[in-house]
């Protein structure tokens, strides 16, 4: 298995860069999937790993597409002007004034929601179990309902983005939500080999007895917070782009679609591990999809209903399903249960 | 901000618009206190959060909105909707919740998510995403040259709503399956041993509770107005309430409640009605924090 695992990494990049040349009809597809990939693995990374289950991370995804446009349109023209003119006014882009923006919103809104995680969690992560979940849950809720008032980013009818400066602009997106996720991909198989993701662990285990052991388990909970925020930033950011006009409650801080769609994914494919989110991500994304094609004005009920499944019958996820199966597949040995644990010593 | 400082200026010149919103948020406030209390009954027998609980409100209120469609008199709405949410609690009970009551918290939290989401979906789906409301035709009673008016509608909501939280109580204090529900929220496996049926105490508690939430809806929509997507909002508010008050403590729930509802129409009067919804959530982390920090001083965390 583990000489294998080059290759299969090689044959899956391959894959992903084939993959919007492959199915050309489906390129917004494979980015909105690429989305689900990505905020499900940051979710994981507190939720799984950690055992802090947010409900709230869809607020640095909001954040990140604001912070996106307010430096995309601030470094060519005032912010308050240009959302005054609600699209009425013509501000121009220049493709150089693009991908400037493109670059430092990126850079920008991952590192702004960085910070926020520190701020916003050094007062939640007192806050334990389901404390938590609500708590973040308010976070992102008041946080929609505050941008939808505040006028100088454009209020409830929300801000328009600069158009792609070129022919590819589904190519682009993709590239680049595909980059970011391969980059989180390849960061956190290196994180979970580390003393980090053990002090992680620990502190999902028993909190207590990691401070015990002398854990700095607020410092660890922030950092790797923080990592969470830094990626759903710059996903949320690329998103504005991919976006062109987006608006507070439905689009960028959508607590009940994609804030609650991250934690789905990663149960469906199996807490705590490198791939249930990935594979979780997938199968909600195909199932999405068919809902929304084929069953038409009942999807949100199909959804609803797939959660509470999901939640009841089916918590482990897939990883955890084939963990119970087969456990030597992940380097787990079992004692084999027939022979008595006497006869075992002897 | 010029706007915000304006409004407040006016409080303090009219001291009689502060009881006009005090009237009105106490009055609504009483509903938020029947359904927190469903929420501190679910919570402290069975130990599940349930987050559908503002969208049990909006279906009861629609359940007396639709009757209403069909002829029947508005004021029956309210028992027809106890009757019906409680049959509808049952069955959701039996289909989900009897399932996660012995699992973690998240779980539960999870579970009724999702349930909220589809309610509100099946509730768009079946009436709409308009605001509703029934007009019950009844006068409105002016005071103070007119600066405060009640509407008499708003008065008989209140008035069935104390009336219900009357009826509830003495259930719960003198009834034997109220009996069994204070046992087994103090004890479940103690309460086992003796011999009440847990399971059953368990539909009981949480089809009582739909019922209230219901029977609150109800009411609700005889004088405020309601839509498929208001549920997540009571919802939040039963959670501030519930953790202010803590669980089993009933003169805090009813003050809580109270409370919310005047601090709320204070917020939407200084800063508008925008912030309505914000202003809700915003009482919800406020109330979080307080409590850490009291906990913080007991070196301990809320959990």
């Amino acid at each position: 298995m583990t000489r294998l695992m080059p290759v299969i990494h090689i044959v899956l990049l391959a894959l992903v860069i084939a993959a919007p040349f492959l199915l050309p009809d489906y390129r917004s597809s494979l980015s909105a999937l690429w989305i689900l990939i990505i905020v499900a693995l940051t979710w994981d990374l507190t939720g799984g790993q950690m055992g802090y289950n947010s409900l709230g991370n869809i607020f640095f995804y909001g954040t990140g597409m604001y912070v996106a446009a307010v430096i995309t349109i601030g470094m060519a023209y005032n912010v308050g002007e240009y959302t005054d003119a609600a699209g009425g006014g013509i501000f121009a882009f220049t493709p150089t004034q693009y991908f400037m923006g493109f670059g430092f919103g990126l850079i920008g809104a991952g590192l702004f929601c960085a910070a926020c995680a520190f701020i916003i969690g050094s007062v939640t992560f007192s806050l334990r179990g389901p404390y938590f979940a609500i708590g973040t849950l308010g976070v992102a809720i008041a946080a929609g309902e505050l941008v939808s008032n505040w006028e100088w980013v454009g209020g409830g009818q929300g801000i328009s983005m600069p158009n792609y400066p070129g022919e590819q602009e589904r190519l682009f997106t993709y590239f680049s939500f595909a980059t970011v996720g391969v980059v989180l991909y390849i960061f956190l198989r290196w994180l979970y080999t580390t003393r980090f993701a053990a002090a992680m662990n620990a502190i999902r285990d028993d909190e207590e007895k990691a401070e015990a052991m002398g854990i700095h388990t607020l410092r660890y909970k922030l950092v790797a917070w923080a990592i969470a925020a830094f990626f759903v930033g710059i996903v949320g950011a690329i998103e504005a782009f991919q976006a062109l006009h987006f608006e507070p409650l439905e689009t960028a801080y959508q607590t009940i679609n994609l804030g609650i769609f991250m934690v789905v994914c990663v149960l469906l494919g199996g807490k705590g591990t490198l791939w249930g989110p990935i594979i979780g991500a997938i199968m909600f994304h195909v199932f999405k999809e068919i809902t929304w094609n084929y069953f038409l004005g009942w999807q949100w009920v199909a959804l609803g209903a797939l959660i509470v499944v999901t939640v009841v019958y089916f918590q482990d996820g897939l990883m955890g399903w084939l963990m119970s199966k087969k456990p030597e597949w992940f380097g787990i040995r079992v004692e084999s249960r027939d022979t008595p644990t006497a006869e075992a010593a002897e | 901000m010029d706007q915000i400082l304006g409004n407040i200026d006016l409080l303090i010149q009219f001291p009689i618009v502060n009881l006009k919103i005090i009237i009105d948020g106490v009055m609504i406030g009483a509903l938020f206190a029947l359904a927190a209390y469903g929420l501190a009954l679910v919570w402290g027998v069975m130990n599940v959060k349930n987050l559908a609980q503002g969208d049990f409100v909006i279906a009861g209120g629609y359940v007396a909105w639709w009757m209403t469609q069909k002829g029947i008199h508005p004021l029956l709405g309210v028992p027809a909707a106890f009757i019906i949410m409680w049959g509808i609690g049952w069955i959701i009970y039996k289909l989900v919740i009897s399932r996660v009551i012995e699992r973690d918290l998240f779980t539960s939290l999870l579970a009724t998510f999702g349930l909220a989401i589809m309610m509100a979906q099946i509730l768009n789906l079946m009436f709409g995403s308009d605001t509703q409301s029934i007009d019950l035709g009844y006068e409105t009673l002016h005071f103070a040259d007119g600066l405060i008016d009640i509407p008499i509608s708003k008065l008989i909501g209140v008035c069935m709503a104390l009336s219900l939280a009357a009826g509830v109580i003495i259930f719960m204090k003198r009834s034997r399956m109220g009996q069994a529900i204070r046992a087994t929220a103090q004890d479940a496996r103690a309460a086992r041993v003796l011999g009440i049926d847990t399971e059953k105490v368990y539909a009981f508690t949480f089809s009582l509770n739909s019922a209230i939430c219901g029977a609150a809806g109800a009411i609700i929509v005889m004088a405020w107005v309601i839509q498929p997507f208001y549920g997540i909002t009571y919802s939040i508010r039963a959670f501030v309430i519930v953790t202010a008050a803590g669980l089993g403590n009933l003169p805090g729930v009813i003050a809580a409640g109270l409370g919310i509802g005047a601090a709320e129409q204070y917020g939407s009067h200084i800063f508008g009605i925008g912030y309505q919804q914000a202003i809700a959530v915003l009482l919800l982390l406020l109330v979080l924090v307080v409590r850490l920090l009291i906990q913080r001083r007991k070196r301990q965390v809320l959990q």
